[in-house]
C-alpha cells in the first residue's frame, strides 16, 4: 500500500474510534504529549494500561466469583479501572465502570456480573482497536513515513 | 498545548498507584518544565518527603491508593512538612472533594487532568509561601473560615472546567476591588459576613491600635480589636482588614521582587544588585530616579537630598496615576515591616516599626537601607512617570495615619529637609528571600498576553495594583503641614471589608481545576 494511502487509512481509522465513542479527547491529549524526546509515548502508556487493566480485571473476576461477594473489595477495583481507563481516554470502558459501581453500591451481584461482562467486552474492544492502530502506525513508520497529526473537527 | 507561564524547576512529587496515570502526569509535568519525581505508593512518598524535607515544592496525590488513604497522606504532608498538596481523582463526588478541602488540600483535580491545570500549580506554592509570611505564629485565625468556604464554592462549582472562572478573572480587577471595595463585583466570595465599611476614622483606629501593639507583640486581630474599642466591630472584621492591610504592604514589597513574573511591565535596567541603597530618591525637581546605584548608603543619599531642601517638598501639579505607582514599594515598606515582623525581628536596629516617620511625610529621612529591593522596584515602573519620593510617604500614610504622634515610634531623628529615603527593613526581606529562595527560573518569553489567559499576575504587580486605585484622583499638595491634610484623603482609598485578598485570589484562579 502506498504511504499516502496508509496515512489516510490511519487517519480514518483513528477518526472512527472517536466517532464510535471508543476513545475520547484524552487520547488526543496523549498524542499531543508525544514528541521527539518520546516518540513512543502513546504506545508505552497504552501498553501500561493494558497490563494494569488485565490485572484489575483478573482481580475483579476473582472477587465476584466468591461465594459471598465482598462489595467493599469489588468497588475499589472498579474504581481503579475507571481511573486508568480515563487516563487513555477509553471512554466506553470508563462508562461501563460507572454503571458497574452503581450495581456495587446496590450490592446487586447479578447486576455486577453483567457489568463485568460489559466492561470486559468494552475493554477488549478498545484493546483490539488500539492494537490495530499501532500496527498501522508501525507500517507507516517502517515505510519511511510520518504519522499524520490528528485533525479533529469535532 | 496551552500557552502559559510556569516557573522552571518547580519540584513536584506525584503520587499515584495507577502506573498509567503516573507516566502521563510525569510527562505532562515535565512539559511544564517542572522537576518531577514519581511515586506509586503513599508510604514511599512520605519516605521521600521526609528524607528530603526541602526537596519538594508541591505534592500531587491521588485520593485512592491501596496502602494509604490519600487523605491520610495529605494530613501527614500538611502537618509534618507544610507543603501544598493537590488531590486528584477520577471521582468528583462532592463529598470527596469536601473531604479533600477539609483535610487541607490546596486543590482537587478531576481526572483526566488537563495541562492547563498543571501549569498553574505553582501558584499554590507561591501562595503558601506568602501565607507563611503573613501568618505570624497563628495570630490570624480567622482566615480558615472563608478559605474553606471559598474553596468549597470553587471546587464544587468548578468541576473540571474553569470556564466561568476564567471569565470572572478577566473581568476582575483585583486591586480595584481591594481598594475600592466594589460590592457588586460578581466574583465576590460567597462570604455572608455583613460588610463593614472601613471609614477613615475606623481605619485610623485600626492603624493606631496596630501601632500601639508595636513590634514586640503579636499584632493579632483580637488585640487590635481590643485596642480599637469599637463595640460593634468583630474580631473577624479586624482580622479580615488586617489581612488585607498586610497583603497590601507585602504586595508592595513583593512587587519589586516579582517584577520578573510580570509580563506586562517592561523590565528596566535595574541598578546593580549589589546596591545596598534601598531607597528611591528623586532628585528634586527632576523627573527621574536618582538611583544611587552601586553601594550608596542612606547617608549619602540623605546628604545629597539635603542639598535641595526647597524643591523636594513641592509636588508637581500633575499628580498622575502613574506616579502613584511608585509609592507603595517605598513608603509602605515601613508599615509592612511593622505588621509582618511583630514577633520576630532579627535585627534590633531595624526592628523598630518604621511605619511612623512622623506624621508629616515631610519628615522624611534616610532610614538605614536594609534591603536593596525597595530601590529595585522602581525600575520596573520606570516607564511610568517618575515622581518625587515624598509622594511615597504620602501613600504610606494613607494607611498609617498616626494621629497621636506620641504613640508612634519614630525610627530616627527626622531630618526635615531630606526627602524621603525610606528603606525597607529586614522583615520585608522575608518575602523577598522567600521569593528568591524559590529560585525559579522564569522563562523570558512570558508576557501579559499569557497572563491574561492562564494566570493573573495583576496582584503581583505593583503597576496594576496601583493603576486602578483611586489614587490617580488624589491631588498631592504641599505636605509641609500636618497630617490633618492627609486625613482628607477620599474615603474610597481606604479598605473596605469584603472580599479580602484570599477571596480574590481564589477568584483569580488559584484553584483552577
Amino acid at each position: 500500500m502506498e504511504l499516502v494511502q496508509m496515512q489516510k487509512s490511519l487517519q480514518d481509522y483513528t477518526k472512527s474510534l472517536f466517532l464510535d465513542g471508543v476513545l475520547d479527547s484524552q487520547f488526543l491529549q496523549l498524542q499531543q504529549l508525544q514528541d521527539e524526546s518520546n516518540p513512543d509515548f502513546v504506545s508505552q502508556v497504552v501498553t501500561l494500561f493494558f497490563q494494569d487493566s488485565d490485572r484489575i480485571l483478573n482481580d475483579l473476576s476473582l472477587s465476584l466469583d466468591q461465594q459471598v461477594v465482598d462489595f467493599k473489595k469489588v468497588d475499589p477495583h472498579v474504581h481503579q479501572l475507571k481511573g486508568s481507563s480515563s487516563s487513555i481516554g477509553a471512554q466506553r470502558v470508563k462508562n461501563a465502570c460507572v454503571v458497574f459501581r452503581n450495581f456495587c453500591e446496590q450490592q446487586n451481584v447479578e447486576g455486577c456480573h453483567r457489568c463485568l461482562q460489559q466492561v470486559k467486552k468494552e475493554y477488549y474492544l478498545v484493546k483490539n482497536r488500539l492494537e490495530t492502530l499501532f500496527k498501522l502506525e508501525q507500517q507507516i513508520v517502517a515505510s519511511g513515513g510520518m504519522i499524520p497529526a490528528m485533525e479533529l473537527g469535532f | 498545548m496551552d500557552k502559559g507561564f510556569s516557573p522552571v524547576g518547580l519540584r513536584v512529587l506525584v503520587v499515584d498507584d495507577d502506573p498509567t496515570w503516573l507516566k502521563i502526569l510525569e510527562k505532562m509535568l515535565k512539559k511544564c518544565s517542572y522537576e518531577v519525581t514519581t511515586c506509586g505508593l503513599a508510604r514511599e512518598a512520605l519516605r521521600l518527603l521526609r528524607e528530603r524535607k526541602d526537596g519538594y515544592d508541591i505534592v500531587i496525590s491521588d485520593v485512592n491508593m491501596p496502602d494509604m488513604d490519600g487523605f491520610k497522606l495529605l494530613e501527614h504532608v500538611g502537618l509534618e512538612l507544610d507543603l501544598p498538596v493537590i488531590m486528584m481523582s477520577v471521582d468528583g463526588e462532592t463529598k470527596r472533594v469536601m473531604k479533600g478541602v477539609q483535610h487541607g488540600a490546596c486543590d482537587y483535580l478531576l481526572k483526566p487532568i488537563r495541562m492547563k491545570e498543571l501549569k498553574i500549580i505553582w501558584q499554590h506554592v507561591l501562595r503558601k509561601k506568602l501565607q507563611e509570611v503573613r501568618d505570624i505564629e497563628g495570630c490570624y485565625e480567622g482566615g480558615a473560615d472563608w478559605f474553606t468556604r471559598n474553596d468549597e464554592a470553587h471546587l464544587l462549582g468548578g468541576g473540571g472546567e474553569d470556564v466561568s472562572f476564567g471569565r470572572k478573572r478577566k473581568e476582575f480587577d483585583f486591586e480595584k476591588k481591594l481598594l475600592l471595595q466594589d460590592e457588586s463585583d460578581p466574583s465576590s466570595s460567597s462570604s455572608k459576613k455583613a460588610r463593614v465599611v472601613w471609614s477613615f476614622e475606623l481605619h485610623q483606629k485600626f492603624v493606631n491600635a496596630v501601632n500601639q501593639i508595636g513590634c514586640d507583640h503579636k499584632a493579632g486581630p483580637k488585640k487590635i480589636l481590643d485596642l480599637m474599642n469599637v463595640p460593634w466591630l468583630t474580631r473577624e472584621n479586624v482580622a479580615s482588614h488586617l489581612q488585607k492591610y498586610r497583603l497590601y504592604l507585602s504586595r508592595l514589597e513583593k512587587g519589586k521582587e516579582l517584577k520578573c513574573y510580570s509580563g506586562g511591565v517592561k523590565n528596566m535596567d535595574l541598578p546593580p544588585k549589589g546596591s545596598e541603597f534601598s531607597s528611591v530618591h528623586q532628585s528634586p525637581g527632576k523627573n527621574s530616579y536618582a538611583f544611587s546605584g552601586g553601594s550608596s548608603d542612606p547617608k549619602q543619599l540623605a546628604s545629597s537630598s539635603v542639598s535641595d531642601p526647597s524643591s523636594d517638598v513641592h509636588m508637581p501639579p500633575k499628580a498622575k496615576k502613574t506616579r502613584v505607582e511608585f509609592d507603595p514599594p517605598i513608603s509602605s515598606s515601613c508599615a509592612f515591616d511593622s505588621l509582618l515582623s511583630w514577633s520576630d525581628v532579627p535585627d534590633p536596629l531595624e526592628s523598630k516599626p518604621q511605619i511612623l516617620y512622623g506624621s508629616s511625610f515631610l519628615q522624611q529621612q534616610p532610614l538605614p537601607s536594609q534591603s536593596p529591593y525597595v530601590a529595585n522596584s522602581a525600575p520596573t515602573l520606570m516607564e511610568q512617570e517618575m515622581k518625587p519620593s515624598y509622594e511615597t510617604s504620602v501613600n504610606a500614610d494613607e494607611f498609617l495615619m498616626p494621629q497621636d504622634k506620641n504613640s508612634t515610634v519614630i525610627l530616627q531623628d527626622l531630618d526635615l529637609s531630606a526627602p524621603s529615603a525610606i528603606s525597607s527593613i529586614n522583615v520585608t526581606n522575608d518575602t523577598e528571600s522567600i521569593l528568591r529562595s524559590l529560585s525559579w527560573e522564569l522563562p523570558e518569553s512570558h508576557h501579559s498576553g499569557f497572563i491574561d489567559t492562564d494566570l493573573d499576575f495583576s496582584w503581583l504587580q505593583n503597576e496594576h495594583f496601583l493603576a486602578n486605585t483611586g489614587l490617580q484622583n488624589f491631588q498631592l499638595q504641599d505636605y509641609s503641614c500636618s497630617p490633618s491634610l492627609l486625613s482628607e484623603l477620599p474615603p474610597h482609598l481606604w479598605f473596605g471589608n469584603e472580599p479580602d485578598e484570599y477571596t480574590l485570589m481564589v477568584d483569580h484562579g488559584l484553584f483552577i481545576s
